[in-house]
Parts: C-alpha cells; sequence; structure tokens
C-alpha cells in the first residue's frame, strides 16, 4: 500500500470529527472518499495534507510513520491536494503559476522563456495546448483546475487528493479531467476522488470509501456495490429509492391545471435568445442544459436579475414589471441562485437575519418585523425545513452548504411567493439534504406555488418535474412532457448538433 | 439587548478608563469638573466638546464603513459648508438660512459622492477622493481666498454658547449619535445597510434597493460633516477654506476602527464609533495637558493608537482568552495539590 492510515481521530471541541478511521491507498488506484456534509472528509484530508495535526492514529507513507505539519510538509512528502476552487493566482500566466516558488532564475532573475518552455513541456503530458504566457484567469475553470493538478503533481508525485474537483464543472470539463485523472492513476499515483457526483465516483474509481458521523462504514470495490447499496451506506437507513418515490403520481396531467403566468419574448442579446414559457399553478417546470447553454441567464430575465431587452410578463390581471428584482418580487416571485455564497446568502447576518431579509425589503425600512415575529418566523423556518443549527443567531456562513441553501429556500418561503426559481437548488449538498429539498419541492408545490428547477443532475430533473424544457446554445429548444421526461430525450436534446445555427457566433 | 450593546462597546470603555487613569497619573487634576460662570468647565468637557468634530464625522462615516464604502471627502465638505455658514451669515440670510443652505450643501456633497458610487460604481475611496480634492477649492471659491469672518451671536453660540452649563457641541454629537443609532435599530435600516455591506449582490437579489440605501448613506455622511462644519465655523466665528476640517476624514476613519467596527462592512456600532472619537480626544488633550514639547504630540498619538488597535484585535483576544484558561488551570492544580498535601 503507497498509503496506509490506522485508528485517525481527531476531536473539535464539542464534536469528536474522526472516531477510529481506517483508509488504505493503493498506488495506480483512484480510490473515493464518500460522507454526507460532516461526516468527516475533510477532517481526514485535512490531517493528511498538515491542516490539522491528529490526536491519535498512524500514517504511513510507503511504509513510513509521517507527521505533516503544514501543507508544504505535506507536499515535500508527496502529497498534494487540489480544492474545489482553484487555489492559485489567477492574475499571473499559466507559466508562473506552474513554476511559483521555483521559477529558472539567472543573476537573480527570473527566465521568462525557461519558464514557459518549462510550463509548456509540463502541460504536454496533460494534452494541455495552451498559450503558457496568458494569464490564468483568461481560462476555463477545467484548464485552471488541470494547472492545479499539474502543479501538485509536480510538487508532490505520489498521493493525489482531489476535493470536490468537478463541482463547477460541466459534462464534457469533467471528461477532459477524468481523462488528465486517468493518466496520472496509470502513472502510477494513488488518488483519492472526494465527490457529491455519485455517477462520477462510479464512473472513475477503483474503490470507495463511505465516512458517517466521524466513523468508517465500508470500503468497498467500486464495482461490486450498486447506487443504492451506496447511499444507503451513506444515510445509514434504508433509503428506498427516494428517485423514484419522488416521481410525481400522474405525468402528462398538468395542462388542465389553470394558467398563473406567461413569459413572452423573453430575451436578451449575448444571454438568451427570445423565449416563451407559461407557467401554471403548482407545477414544477425544469430546465435542463448544459453549463452556459443560457439557463441561468432565463432565470435571471425571469426575476429581473438582468433587465430583458425583449418581451415581458403577464398574467390573468395583465402585465407584470419584472425589470428588476424588487418589482419581481412584489409580483410574488423568489430566485434562490446557483452560487449561494456569492447571490444566495449574506454570510454574516444571523440565520435569522437572512430568513427575514426578503420580506423585510419588501416591507421598506420604516416597518421593521418586529423581533418577537422575527423569532417566531425564523424557528419556524428551522423546525419546518430541519434546518442544522445551534440557534437561530448563529451567522449563516458558519453552516454547511446544505443548510445555508435551506435557508436561502426559508428566505422566499416567507414571502409566501406564487412563482419560484431555483437555480441548481441541491448542487454541492450531501444526499441527505438532497433528498429534503426534493420532498419540499413536491409539498410546496401541492399548495399551489409554481416552481422553475435548473439542475445539471437529470435524475433529479425527471423527479421532479411536471414538464422539461432543454435549453441548447442560448436557445429554448425543446419541451418535453409526460413520459418524454426521461434521460434518454433530454440528453438527446442537449446534444442534438445544430447545423443550421453555426458556431461562428 | 442593553447587554449586548454593553459587551459590544466594552474594549473602548476600558481604553478610555485606562487612559484617563493614565492622564491622571501625570496630571492629578484630570477627572475634576467645576462650575465657573455657571459653565461646567474640565479637562473632560473640554475634550467632549473638542472632539464634537470627529465625533459627529464618525457618525456617517461608520454607516459608509459598513456599506463596505469609506468617505474621504468629509474633511473638505466641512471646509464647505463652514464657508457657505460664514458668507450666508455675513450676506444677511439669518440663522435659519444659513443652517439649512449649510446643511443643504452638506446633503448635496453626499448624494454627489453617493451618486458616483452607488450608480456609475465608482470605488467609494476613489469617488469620494474626488470631492476630498475639489471641495477645498469650492471653499476657497466661497471665501475668496481669505478667512470668512462674521459677527453674528445666534451662529456662535453653536460653537461655544452652552445649555445647562454644558457646551452646545457637547451636546450636538450626542443628540445626533443617539437619533442616528435609534434610526438604525428602530427601523429596518441598519440590518439593511449590515446587508449590503456583507453582500450587495444577494441583498439586492432579495430586494432591497442598494442602490438608493447607498446614496442615503452617504448623504447622511456629508449631512453630519455639514453639521461638524457648522461647528467648526461658528467657534472660531469664521471660516478658513484651507484649514477647516483638515486630515479630520483620517481621524474619523480611525475613531471608527478604534471602535471596532470592520473596514470590510456590515455589523456595526455608531456608539463603538463614538467612543472610538472620544478615545482620540482623550489622546490629543492628554498628551498636551501632561506638557509633553508639541513636536512630540503625533508619535505619542501613533504610538498610542497602535497599542489600542493591537489590544483589541482578535487575533491577540484568543490569546488572552488562552493565557486566561491556562492560569486558571494552573490555579485549580495548585490548589488541588495543597488540598492532598492538607490531608
Amino acid at each position: 500500500m503507497l498509503l496506509t492510515i490506522t485508528e485517525l481521530s481527531k476531536s473539535f471541541p464539542g464534536t469528536r470529527a474522526l472516531d477510529g478511521v481506517d483508509f488504505d491507498l493503493a498506488a495506480g488506484e483512484v480510490h473515493a472518499l464518500l460522507g454526507e456534509n460532516g461526516a468527516g472528509k475533510s477532517t481526514l484530508i485535512k490531517c493528511l495534507t498538515g491542516a490539522y495535526q491528529r490526536d491519535a492514529g498512524e500514517i504511513l507513507l510507503d511504509g513510513q510513520p509521517i507527521h505533516p505539519r503544514s501543507t508544504s510538509e505535506a507536499q515535500e512528502l508527496g502529497i498534494g491536494t487540489v480544492y474545489q476552487e482553484v487555489n492559485l493566482l489567477p492574475n499571473l500566466s499559466v507559466a508562473q503559476n506552474l513554476t511559483f516558488g521555483r521559477e529558472p532564475m539567472r543573476f537573480g532573475m527570473t527566465r521568462g522563456r525557461a519558464m514557459r518552455a518549462e510550463a509548456r513541456e509540463t502541460l504536454k503530458d496533460y494534452g494541455l495546448d495552451i498559450d503558457v504566457g496568458r494569464d490564468l484567469g483568461s481560462y476555463s475553470v477545467a484548464v485552471q483546475q488541470i494547472v492545479a493538478i499539474a502543479r501538485a503533481v509536480q510538487l508532490s508525485g505520489k498521493v493525489l487528493i482531489l476535493d470536490e474537483p468537478t463541482a463547477s464543472l460541466d459534462a464534457e470539463e469533467v471528461r477532459m479531467i477524468f481523462d488528465v485523472v486517468r493518466a496520472l492513476r496509470d502513472r502510477g499515483l494513488g488518488i483519492i476522488f472526494v465527490s457529491h457526483f455519485l455517477d462520477q465516483v462510479f464512473e472513475l474509481t477503483d474503490r470507495l470509501t463511505v465516512l458517517r458521523n466521524g466513523r468508517r462504514i465500508a470500503t468497498e470495490r467500486t464495482a461490486g456495490i450498486n447506487r443504492m447499496q451506496l447511499i444507503e451506506h451513506m444515510l445509514g437507513h434504508e433509503l428506498e429509492e427516494v428517485e423514484k418515490k419522488a416521481r410525481r403520481s400522474a405525468p402528462g396531467v398538468p395542462s388542465d391545471r389553470p394558467e398563473m403566468l406567461r413569459f413572452a419574448g423573453l430575451g436578451r442579446r449575448g444571454e438568451v435568445e427570445p423565449f416563451d414559457l407559461t407557467v401554471r399553478v403548482g407545477e414544477v417546470i425544469g430546465l435542463a442544459g448544459l453549463l452556459g447553454s443560457g439557463r441561468t441567464e432565463s432565470a435571471e430575465l425571469m426575476f429581473g436579475a438582468k433587465t430583458a431587452q425583449t418581451g415581458g410578463a403577464s398574467d390573468a390581471d395583465g402585465t407584470v414589471a419584472i425589470d428588476n428584482p424588487r418589482n419581481a418580487i412584489a409580483a410574488g416571485f423568489g430566485f434562490a441562485p446557483e452560487d449561494r455564497k456569492t447571490e444566495g446568502i449574506v454570510a454574516d447576518l444571523s440565520v435569522r437575519e437572512n430568513i427575514v431579509l426578503a420580506l423585510q425589503a419588501s416591507r421598506g425600512w420604516a416597518r421593521p418585523i418586529p423581533r418577537a415575529e422575527q423569532n417566531r418566523l425564523a424557528d419556524m423556518f428551522i423546525a419546518r425545513l430541519d434546518i442544522r443549527t445551534s440557534d437561530a443567531e448563529k451567522a449563516v456562513g458558519d453552516l454547511s452548504g446544505g443548510n445555508q441553501q435551506k435557508v436561502v429556500l426559508a428566505r422566499w418561503l416567507a414571502m409566501n411567493p406564487r412563482f419560484l426559481i431555483l437555480d441548481e437548488p441541491t448542487r454541492g449538498i450531501d444526499v441527505g439534504a438532497h433528498a429534503e429539498i426534493l420532498r419540499l419541492i413536491q409539498e410546496i408545490t401541492a399548495e399551489g406555488m409554481s416552481i422553475v428547477v435548473i439542475s445539471s443532475e437529470l435524475e433529479e430533473l425527471i423527479a421532479v418535474s411536471d414538464r422539461v424544457i432543454v435549453v441548447r446554445d442560448r436557445r429554448h429548444v425543446a419541451e418535453l412532457t409526460g413520459s418524454d421526461i426521461e434521460s434518454e430525450t433530454i440528453v438527446l436534446w442537449i446534444a442534438a448538433p445544430d447545423a443550421q445555427d453555426g458556431r461562428a457566433a | 439587548m442593553m447587554s449586548r450593546t454593553l459587551r459590544r462597546i466594552a474594549p473602548q470603555l476600558v481604553t478610555l478608563a485606562v487612559l484617563a487613569a493614565l492622564i491622571s497619573v501625570v496630571f492629578p487634576g484630570f477627572l475634576e469638573i467645576s462650575v465657573s460662570d455657571g459653565r461646567l468647565v474640565g479637562p473632560v468637557i473640554d475634550i467632549l466638546k473638542r472632539g464634537a468634530t470627529v465625533a459627529l464625522l464618525a457618525i456617517g462615516m461608520t454607516l459608509v464603513i459598513a456599506t463596505r464604502g469609506i468617505d474621504l471627502s468629509v474633511g473638505a465638505t466641512i471646509a464647505i459648508t463652514g464657508a457657505v455658514a460664514a458668507w450666508s451669515i455675513s450676506n444677511g440670510l439669518g440663522l435659519a438660512g444659513a443652517l439649512s443652505l449649510a446643511i443643504a450643501v452638506g446633503l448635496v456633497a453626499g448624494l454627489w459622492n453617493g451618486v458616483l458610487v452607488a450608480i456609475i460604481g465608482i470605488q467609494p475611496i476613489v469617488a469620494t477622493l474626488i470631492l476630498m480634492t475639489a471641495g477645498r477649492g469650492v471653499a476657497q471659491l466661497i471665501t475668496e481666498g481669505r478667512i470668512l469672518t462674521f459677527s453674528h451671536d445666534g451662529l456662535a453660540f453653536l460653537g461655544s454658547g452652552d445649555v445647562l452649563g454644558i457646551p452646545v457641541p457637547a451636546l450636538l454629537w450626542p443628540v445626533t449619535g443617539i437619533a442616528v443609532a435609534l434610526l438604525m435599530r428602530r427601523t429596518a435600516l441598519g440590518l439593511l445597510i449590515e446587508a449590503i455591506g456583507i453582500n450587495r449582490r444577494a441583498s439586492a437579489l432579495a430586494g432591497i434597493n442598494a442602490r438608493l440605501l447607498l446614496i442615503a448613506v452617504y448623504m447622511t455622511s456629508g449631512l453630519c460633516a455639514a453639521l461638524a462644519g457648522i461647528i467648526t465655523a461658528a467657534d472660531i466665528r469664521g471660516a478658513d477654506a484651507n484649514n477647516a476640517g483638515l486630515w479630520l476624514e483620517l481621524d474619523a476613519i480611525l475613531a471608527v476602527v478604534i471602535g471596532g467596527n470592520s473596514l470590510m462592512g456590515g455589523r456595526f456600532s455608531v456608539a463603538a464609533s463614538l467612543f472610538g472619537a472620544m478615545i482620540i480626544q482623550t489622546i490629543d488633550t492628554g498628551i498636551l495637558l501632561a506638557g509633553f514639547p508639541s513636536e512630540y504630540n503625533l508619535v505619542i498619538k501613533a504610538a498610542l493608537v497602535v497599542a489600542i488597535l493591537v489590544l483589541q484585535s482578535p487575533r491577540l483576544a484568543s490569546t488572552w482568552i488562552y493565557w486566561g484558561m491556562r492560569l486558571r488551570n494552573r490555579r485549580a492544580a495548585d490548589a488541588a495539590r495543597i488540598r492532598e498535601a492538607g490531608e
């Protein structure tokens, strides 16, 4: 074994984050590390990379006990890490990033040409032929991710830890990363792969280890386990095929529901071509498409986060102003954006303040919500959505991703909107919270609220949607209902090449 | 509620107490207050009066900084509004006219900054730098390049008069501070301002009118600067475009920082900033009272400010807690050992 961890324990005040965990990694394998948020994945990784000091246990690398005290020490030992958010310097060139800290020097000056040549040589191994003189930030996240991997491998070269490397990538980019990972595995590296995407785990990894509540639940060969067994390990109880159960009972009936909203010719240059969309009472509309296809842009136009250049919205009472979020909110809309941290939560404010924020904004500053009412709302939604927080006064930024998402949802539910847009509501959150949010979508539409859901996970869309709109190349290309809502059809529409469209633009 | 406010401003109160004790050592009469001619007299009263300009500026600056901005133009706004007040009073506009004109000009200055920041999208430090530079020029145009003096008892009263024995400036800043603090906490303004300071994009998507709020906040800062400008002009019975309010924007920012407010925006406390302003004035007055040669003043002030900021820093706070716990543990261990020895 390349890396052997035995009886690893780590405690924090009030919690035992890791409790006698065993883990091993062979050279030339990809080993998935799985678990819900809070299961101990990141603690285990931080003990490996020296960010945390373990309380007890042993870590053997190549049979030698190691005690990394810092990330750089771990790197020297041969353990490199790549995180979801690329932690390189976007305003330096690719070459500078790759050679950072050990630039080729002459007379105390860096040698730009030698640096670039070295960088090009390095990236050739990764099948990447790019201009290494350009700023790293000018490349896509996938390319940045590969540069980060290249740098980590260069510095360390034995164990590579990939912490959610694919969370912000689309399918094509994920394939690029996977090719790189497989090549590295074939070169004999041991790779630890942390991801929420079970499909990717099944596609890429050789073995997997499941953690739950700081304990190791199972280590299995990936080929020898199926999806349901895996989720069972992660959740710790029989999960009766959540997704199947969540499937709406009677597909194909929504057309007899009364119409609530109609968007006509909504569009904006360079964002999304004009589209029509009719929303019926209590309906869930799924928007499927790749990242950058125009699905998020469609949502932003509907909510007024970006002002539409053409078209508008109307309901039974006439035109509905949606030129900015305030008007859209006044019309009973809500929007939970894709990027929770920068557009959803207000991190330093408490759970209570985040929940009442939209309600307070719509009441105006002069009519504060009485504190007792704020407390009541906060407590109600913490209970109803099962938000895991010590109390309502905790800063939202301290909660886990899934709970942050629930707080954003609570903020809109407190407004009692009629139309809610959820952009990637389950991205980056653990399986348990995932299922809860899908259940919640069912629950609130039963009360008559209508929802648009954007998701990269087809199964999720299929499970909750009455109708699925496929967005491709900034256009709404298909509307699927009833039995057409199945992954093969959706994938076909997403993938269909559009000949007359001409990619020149 | 009260206890939370108290806990928030505790470091500032402790600092003030320590400063008062230090100054009392070298100048024993520091805390004495006597009555002469029906007015209260003493170093403390002097601090409350002289600290008024920075305290007023700190009120507006606290709100601006809470939105993750900064307002460098307040010193120049003091010069402009002081000049406007002096000009209007000497041109026979009367007290009410002079005050409303000066306040209106302060609000316009804030509106200018607010529009640059909120609508045009210029970074606050650059946007307010424009008025900081241009403002003194505007003030010089109003005073025609000289010190514009006036004799009007009504206006002068605002600078050097007293009510119930307390100087007017020493009353003006607490009243303004309490009014603004109540406005922030009794309405939802405080929450909304903190929200846009922490995450403007998310706040806008939650339906907060961030632009309007930002403009209002810069206008409040302009208003506070106008009040400071009026009492500055009233105190010397004249407007000095070159020196009125010079560098005071930096003292105001320092007051906000000593008040424990983050320059990164978000949570704020007007009360803590006001205590910050008083800390700065106490240092200034204390150095004078202690009788150091005047050339030492700025260096000593800087040293004290560094010491205060270091002692208040959160990083050091965790160290205090750590040493405190170690000390307590050792004492407990000692006590246990003594008990064992006794048995």
